[in-house]
């Protein structure tokens, strides 16, 4: 793990509008770079908004985000589409773009506005369905697949922008276990090849199986922060969900369980 | 492959010259034109222009019904929806009912291009102002009750007119044709359509990422908001411009795209042309039937209605109509 983080976001204040209760207070936090994060906590604690201000969608109203040292705010639009990549949570295509052409948008960053992806574009998008095993997709239209192969593809589209930042938003939230472990091994080999990933979730397990370093949230705070076994236990996470919650180690693994411990 | 559509278009172009009521209805020998001095003027001076205003007519509507589905990621837009095709009819009611008979030839169509192009800045206007629903949400409402509005005042506008000289040229206006259309009624459509269409074939690949969401478009490091925006002006001001000539010319925008995507899938940068392409054809073969079929002038909008709605059908039953690309 390297020492300098890829963001440092520093009393961060948002929220919906000027009169509506802020949903980010004064909220400070230093992601790590080259490794996974995790941030987790319970339905509606923030995790969304923190990823759309961490990739600039949504401006801050107090604070700022720094990526490599470098304010947010400062970076030009196409330079940031190189630099940090998106899966949104539920992505809606409306028409029926054939996969191949949805990944292909991943390589907008590197063109001009008026420009057409390139044979290379081409070639690029079609190595990253290759690298993920979804080449035999290629054609079929997005809105057909299954929403396991939509949430891989849509991972594709984020990786053909060849960012070293990917963000996801609750990546696993609407994934079968088999789908689940798929998606996450394909992360855990990102993390492992350099890339910063940050991912929300309000599932432990996805914390604990994805994620090298974790944060805790609650209310738009940052509850506790640091290497997930450390910050992973029973009582922190008890007071994150405010329900009595369980660590127990299988196989090595810390796994968490609803109710109260028996002693 | 739209060769194809661009070949199939040149020839429909060329035969649609020669189709008319002169000397008899059917077809005008090509010899005449030689031998028959009223045979020249006729192709020259009313078909030729006429044909190419249907050809950039449809283009028009086709390609900005392709933008507005995209960029509203909505398939059940269409070009005029915006407050542009009922501003239109306003302006030209309006026109009808103040400027009397001697009026220049110009002055009606540039009354109704007015009234359409501030149909799309109210509704603009308005949709920046509602407390409701994300920002697409609020253009549709913006666009309905704008359109709301002006159709409202087009009722006000038929109730005062001259039930025996006026009301009909209104009611004959909205439902939408291209009879006397001259050379400089052509001209007059050029500075809108050529740079509105230029701007929707050139950024047809953007297209593409405006019709994800916004903050995925924004995450490809693109500026959603701007380029819709700039798109989106674009394809309603060359609306705006055929709208005020044409009248009312429904199903155009509406129909052309979803056959254009159905056979050449949804990606823009194929979608597109090929809209552009199949709505030239659909609206001069129109034209052709609507000043050929009967002695009398058939209003145009009537027959794309009528002839979209049966090619909708049949196209979107079948479950397989895709060109090979």
């Amino acid at each position: 793990m390297t020492t300098s983080p890829a963001f440092s976001l520093r009393g961060l204040r948002f929220g919906y509008g000027p009169e509506a209760p802020e949903v980010l207070r004064s909220l400070s936090l230093d992601i790590p770079a080259g490794t996974t994060t995790a941030i987790l906590g319970p339905n509606g604690c923030g995790k969304t908004t923190l990823l759309h201000v961490v990739l600039g969608w949504l401006v801050p109203q107090g604070g700022e985000v720094l990526v490599d040292g470098r304010p947010l705010a400062g970076i030009p639009r196409r330079e940031r589409g190189r630099l940090v990549a998106l899966v949104p949570q539920a992505e809606h295509v409306p028409f029926d773009f054939s996969v191949l052409e949805y990944v292909l948008m991943g390589r907008t960053p590197y063109l001009g506005v008026l420009d057409m992806p390139s044979a290379e574009d081409h070639r690029i998008a079609m190595e990253t369905l290759e690298a993920l095993s979804l080449d035999h997709l290629w054609r079929r239209p997005v809105p057909e697949l299954s929403g396991g192969e939509r949430q891989m593809v849509t991972l594709a589209r984020a990786l053909a922008q060849r960012t070293p930042i990917l963000l996801l938003d609750e990546p696993t939230a609407h994934l079968d276990l088999g789908n689940k472990g798929r998606l996450l091994d394909t992360l855990a080999g990102l993390a492992g090849k350099g890339t910063t990933v940050l991912l929300t979730t309000h599932d432990p397990e996805t914390a604990s199986l994805a994620a090298g370093f974790l944060v805790l949230m609650r209310d738009g705070q940052v509850l506790d922060s640091g290497p997930l076994r450390e910050v992973l236990d029973a009582e922190r996470l008890s007071a994150t969900y405010g329900v009595p919650v369980r660590v127990v180690e299988v196989d090595g693994r810390p796994v968490v369980l609803l109710g109260r411990g028996k002693g | 492959m739209l060769w194809p559509l661009g070949l199939a278009l040149l020839v429909v172009l060329a035969l649609s010259l020669f189709i008319g009521r002169y000397p008899g209805p059917g077809f005008t020998s090509p010899r005449l034109l030689w031998e028959d001095e009223l045979a020249r003027r006729l192709v020259f001076s009313l078909r030729l222009p006429r044909l190419l205003a249907a050809m950039l007519l449809g283009m028009t509507l086709a390609g900005a019904g392709t933008v507005l589905q995209t960029v509203f990621r909505n398939p059940l837009v269409e070009p005029g929806f915006l407050g542009v095709s009922q501003g239109a009819a306003f302006g030209a009611a309006l026109g009808i009912l103040t400027l009397g008979a001697g009026a220049p030839p110009l002055a009606t169509e540039a009354i109704a291009s007015v009234f359409a192009l501030s149909g799309l800045v109210l509704s603009y206007a308005l949709a920046r102002r509602l407390h409701f629903g994300g920002w697409v949400l609020r253009l549709v409402l913006a666009g309905i009750a704008v359109s709301a509005l002006f159709s409202s005042g087009v009722g006000v506008l038929k109730y005062l007119a001259d039930p025996m000289t006026q009301l009909p040229e209104i009611t004959f206006w909205l439902l939408g044709g291209l009879s006397g259309l001259t050379w400089a009624g052509l001209l007059y459509l050029l500075p809108f359509v050529i740079p509105g269409m230029t701007l929707m074939v050139l950024m047809r690949w953007r297209l593409n990422l405006l019709a994800l969401h916004d903050e995925t478009a924004f995450s490809l490091g693109t500026s959603p908001g701007r380029e819709r925006a700039l798109v989106l002006v674009g394809a309603v001001a060359a609306t705006a411009a055929v709208t005020a000539v044409s009248g009312i010319v429904g199903w155009v925008g509406l129909v052309v795209p979803h056959i254009a995507r159905r056979a050449y899938g949804a990606d823009s940068r194929v979608a597109l042309p090929a809209a552009l392409l199949i709505g030239g054809i659909f609206a001069v073969l129109c034209d052709d039937l609507a000043r050929t079929l009967l002695a009398g002038e058939i209003p145009l909008g009537i027959l794309t209605s009528l002839l979209g709605a049966l090619a909708f059908a049949l196209v979107m039953t079948r479950t397989r109509l895709r060109v090979p690309t």
